[in-house]
């Protein structure tokens, strides 16, 4: 039998044919590679959801080989001493065996926990970045409201697998939630029995937890974060407005390879930020805590950074109780189900909101600078300020015991800077985003300053004005604003040495101006001669 | 070679803006004379992306700068090397064991985080600056299709769907839809209830639990329950001094386990003047009220005993603030005033935490009169 001739170059071409000729994939796979993807560092704060999610899966498949979700009652008798010979569920011994006899488990915990924090931050900043530069507009809305169910499974899948270990911590905020759950009106009890199997705590409430946590939520996340990704690729990233980018087409680069291995790049550095603050800082150190007893709480006890604003509005919400006919409407309903109601349901229908106000049926797939839509920009610091009060109130105790102000003067400071911050906030955010705006048009009509003072025959001083463009015969500038941003100064145009960037400090050396004609600033030509002069006419 | 020519006539049928692009027909691809770069540009151009800018970063290659940055990447991936070298050895090879007390064995998770993470990190860092430093710089156009699709497709789109609610006819055939219906509507039913009936318990079944705690005397068959500490030992009046309070539970099997969460009591010795202004309180609430053949009410002597289990969500209400004789809860910082009835005089918390009615019995230990007689802990829409 000959050997037949292995011609090692031809081979990847050979079995692409060979894929190709079963999957029919050239056409589609080119088509992807060749997609534009815009460029911008806004665009990455979504990608920093994405990874940590990836990251969460990871790890957590991980500790789901280790963690044993019962709370029967059993002793420990694992390697960390202090806690040895205590009784406490299976759970809870299971998750110190985790930290302690699992090698490299404390760091696999750590790593989930700390995905998990960035996770929802991530989600969060994207939010903000997709509201306020108007990227939730038509066609986008349906992709808005994808992230935002995100956004509210990502934290209860955060509350559930926080209250998995069943430490001191994470039993009292189920309690809480519990609690909670029996202030729904006719049939919170009912909920609450359903949930838990019996009175709190019960035996069934973490199994049950833990199947939500590493089964359903998870599923429904991949599931919509697929939706979320198939969307955007469909109608295409939103970029910002810029030279030769319109409403019409996607300016940047093609996905394969330049985009691709950023993204890449972008999650391994990712994971390495995680794995860093995995190593280096501590989080939820259950040992310390101990394990869940009704009676033993410990003073300034917080929930996740996210779930902070929820306690925050129970601290904050005043004592009133309905009664009525034998029946309790207790407070805690107020804060706990109906406002978080509000949150779930007012950002999803804000777009349709929005388009109707402004009567705008138009597609949008040019960004707005926040400062060009003051109104929409006002509403969403005002809704920061709202939820940055709820975050503060929710640690109060812990600002009365670091500045030694009275516990109460900290809740009465919340309520009425609950009331009052987001007008204030609005309003002062308005009058900001107006006065960006006026300066950017008054740059575009009377040109950058300089820095250079010319006396005028009559005695009089004034600056020169380097126009961005040609001008009337005013000395006008004649360019229209363009939705981006206007250069104000002069090394921002090239005509002087680019500012010097720091590594700590951004060390704008103050440019020279090249002077020695009169104190005119860069000879540009006759040209630039002649605006020069025009831009000295006294207006 | 049929199917990219459908592609071609699909992007450029569907509203063709680029300046030079569109019109052109396609090139032969076949045409041995084309670099690979133009086949590439052909193919976006298929795909109706233009790249408008395409040029090296360094357009000599070789040059000192250009090295610099490969070396630079070089040092980065051999940085990575190194770190996951040690990460491996440090994963494998140290010993992690919790021992008390300062060793190298705490040193264990922050070196594998250290190492980990300077190994992605300069592995990423190589990467990007692969992509920005050295690959071509390169802008791309990609078109892009405003509205919906195409007028045609939308109408044919609708005969389609027309289409097929004609071939079903269920407009027409009404006994199918009813029989469809009532068909459905049971299977429907069965969706929902399946997987909710199970889990559905009658919070007001055996034993009321929401309105009982381990403190009634019916788990102690029918006698008064001991107060006791956590490894059930009873508790003397003598145990508690002037101005102390202790966490008590019920005197039964388990009765200061998580499964009696509802039953943990703060046992407080309240020094003469407070437990006298308490005393004197104490007939505001009918329930704590002294009565003919109690006249103590509630309390026993100086010793008084509230449910610890926060009237708000439910945290052990548990600083006890000697000097304004205030109990806080420290999860939402409701406080009560022990010397009246434990009304809440500040935070969110709208009831007063209930009584225990407490007495010694002839052994001198704590008992429990009776059971706490309204429901403890956070309120719920059936309780009155
Ligand atoms: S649980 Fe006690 S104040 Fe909220």
């Amino acid at each position: 039998m000959r050997k037949r001739k292995f011609d090692l170059n031809a081979l990847p071409a050979a079995a692409g044919n060979e894929i190709d000729d079963r999957l029919h994939a050239a056409t589609p796979l080119r088509k992807l590679m060749n997609k534009v993807f815009p460029d911008h560092w806004s665009f990455l704060l979504g990608e920093v959801a994405l990874w940590s999610f990836v990251i969460l899966l990871l790890t957590g498949t991980f500790l789901t080989l280790f963690f044993d979700p019962s709370m029967e009652e059993t002793v420990y008798n694992g390697s960390y001493t202090p806690l040895r010979g205590v009784s406490m569920s299976r759970a809870f011994a299971s998750s110190l065996d985790i930290s302690f006899d699992v090698r490299g488990g404390l760091f696999m915990r750590q790593m989930h926990h700390w995905a998990a924090l960035l996770f929802v931050a991530g989600i969060i900043v994207h939010m903000f970045r997709t509201f306020f530069t108007g990227a939730f507009r038509k066609p986008r809305e349906l992709n808005w409201i994808v992230g935002l169910l995100l956004f509210w499974i990502a934290i209860f899948e955060g509350l559930f697998g926080y209250s998995l270990p069943d430490d001191a911590l994470s039993g009292t905020g189920l309690r809480i939630m519990n609690a909670i759950v029996l202030s729904i009106p006719v049939i919170g009890s009912w909920i609450a029995f359903a949930g838990f199997g019996s009175e709190f705590p019960g035996t069934e409430i973490i199994p049950r937890f833990y199947t939500l946590h590493i089964l359903l939520l998870p599923a429904l996340l991949v599931g919509l974060v697929t939706v979320h990704l198939v969307l955007l690729l469909l109608q295409k990233h939103a970029q910002w407005p810029g030279p030769g980018r319109t409403n019409y087409n996607v300016v940047g680069e093609r996905m394969v390879p330049r985009y691709a291995s950023k993204m890449g790049a972008f999650f391994l550095i990712n994971f390495a930020v995680i794995a860093i603050m995995s190593g280096l800082f501590q989080i939820n150190p259950i040992w310390i805590f101990g394990p869940y007893k009704a009676a033993v709480v410990s003073a300034g006890s917080q929930p996740d950074w996210y779930v902070m604003f929820l306690d925050g509005s129970a601290r904050l919400f005043p004592a009133w109780e309905i009664r009525a006919f034998g029946y309790t409407l207790p407070p805690i309903f107020w804060p706990a189900v109906v406002l978080p109601g509000i949150l779930t349901v007012l950002p999803m229908i804000y777009p349709f909101i929005e388009a109707r106000r402004l009567k705008d049926r138009r597609v949008h797939n040019l960004l707005q600078r926040p400062r060009d839509v003051p109104n929409r920009t006002a509403l969403g610091v005002m809704a920061i300020a709202f939820y940055v009060v709820l975050v503060l109130s929710g640690g109060n105790d812990i600002i009365a015991d670091q500045f030694s102000i009275s516990l109460n003067a900290t809740t009465w400071a919340g309520r009425i800077g609950l009331l009052l911050g987001p007008p204030i906030a609005y309003w002062v955010t308005y009058r900001i985003c107006l006065g960006l705006q006026q300066h950017d048009r008054e740059v575009l009509v009377h040109g950058v300053e300089t820095g250079i003072i010319r006396r005028l025959p009559d005695g009089r001083f004034m600056e020169v004005h380097q126009p961005l463009g040609p001008t009337d015969e005013h000395g006008h500038g004649q360019l229209e604003y363009a939705g981006w941003a206007v250069p104000k100064k002069m090394n921002r145009l090239g005509a002087l040495v680019p500012t010097v960037k720091g590594f700590f400090f951004p060390v704008e050396r103050p440019s020279r101006t090249p002077i020695g004609n009169g104190g005119r600033p860069v000879s540009t030509g006759p040209q630039g001669q002649r605006e020069l002069e025009e831009a000295e006419r006294p207006r | 070679m049929s199917t990219i020519g459908s592609e071609r006539s699909h992007t450029a049928g569907a509203g063709d803006t680029a300046h030079h692009s569109g019109g052109q027909p396609d090139i032969d691809v076949h045409d041995p004379s084309l670099s690979r770069f133009e086949l590439v540009r052909e193919g976006a151009r298929r795909d109706g992306v233009e790249i408008v800018h395409y040029a090296p970063r360094f357009p000599i290659p070789g040059t000192k700068a250009e090295r610099r940055i490969e070396r630079t990447i070089a040092l980065l991936f051999l940085l990575t090397g190194v770190a996951g070298l040690a990460f491996v050895v440090i994963f494998v090879a140290m010993r992690f064991a919790y021992t008390p007390g300062t060793n190298s064995a705490k040193l264990f998770t922050p070196l594998l985080g250290v190492t980990f993470g300077v190994a992605l990190l300069t592995l990423g860092a190589g990467i990007i600056m692969w992509a920005k430093k050295l690959l071509p710089e390169e802008v791309a156009v990609e078109k892009r299709h405003l509205g919906g699709s195409p007028p045609d497709d939308k109408k044919i789109m609708g005969a389609q769907l027309g289409h097929i609610a004609e071939e079903t006819a269920i407009s027409r055939r009404p006994l199918l839809k009813g029989a469809l219906l009532l068909g459905l509507a049971p299977v429907g039913v069965a969706a929902v209830v399946l997987p909710i009936a199970p889990l559905i318990k009658d919070p007001h079944g055996r034993g009321d639990p929401l309105l009982h705690t381990g403190f009634d005397p019916e788990y102690n068959n029918g006698n008064p329950v001991r107060l006791v500490r956590e490894d059930g030992t009873g508790i003397r009046p003598d145990d508690v001094s002037a101005g102390g309070q202790m966490t008590v539970y019920p005197g039964i099997p388990h009765g200061a386990t998580n499964f009696w969460a509802d039953s943990p009591t703060l046992l407080i010795h309240l020094r003469e003047a407070d437990a006298a202004v308490a005393r004197s309180n104490l007939a505001r609430i009918p329930l704590n009220a002294p009565t003919p053949d109690n006249p103590d009410g509630g309390m026993w002597q100086n010793f008084i005993a509230y449910s610890k289990i926060c009237t708000h969500l439910g945290c052990p209400a548990s600083l006890y603030e000697q000097q304004t004789n205030r109990l806080l809860c420290p999860c939402h910082q409701s406080q009560f005033l022990i010397t009246d009835n434990a009304k809440p005089i500040f935070g969110p918390a709208t009831r007063r935490l209930p009584m225990l009615p407490i007495t010694v019995d002839d052994d001198g230990f704590f008992v429990a009169r009776s059971d706490y007689q309204v429901p403890i802990g956070p309120a719920f829409w059936e309780r009155s």
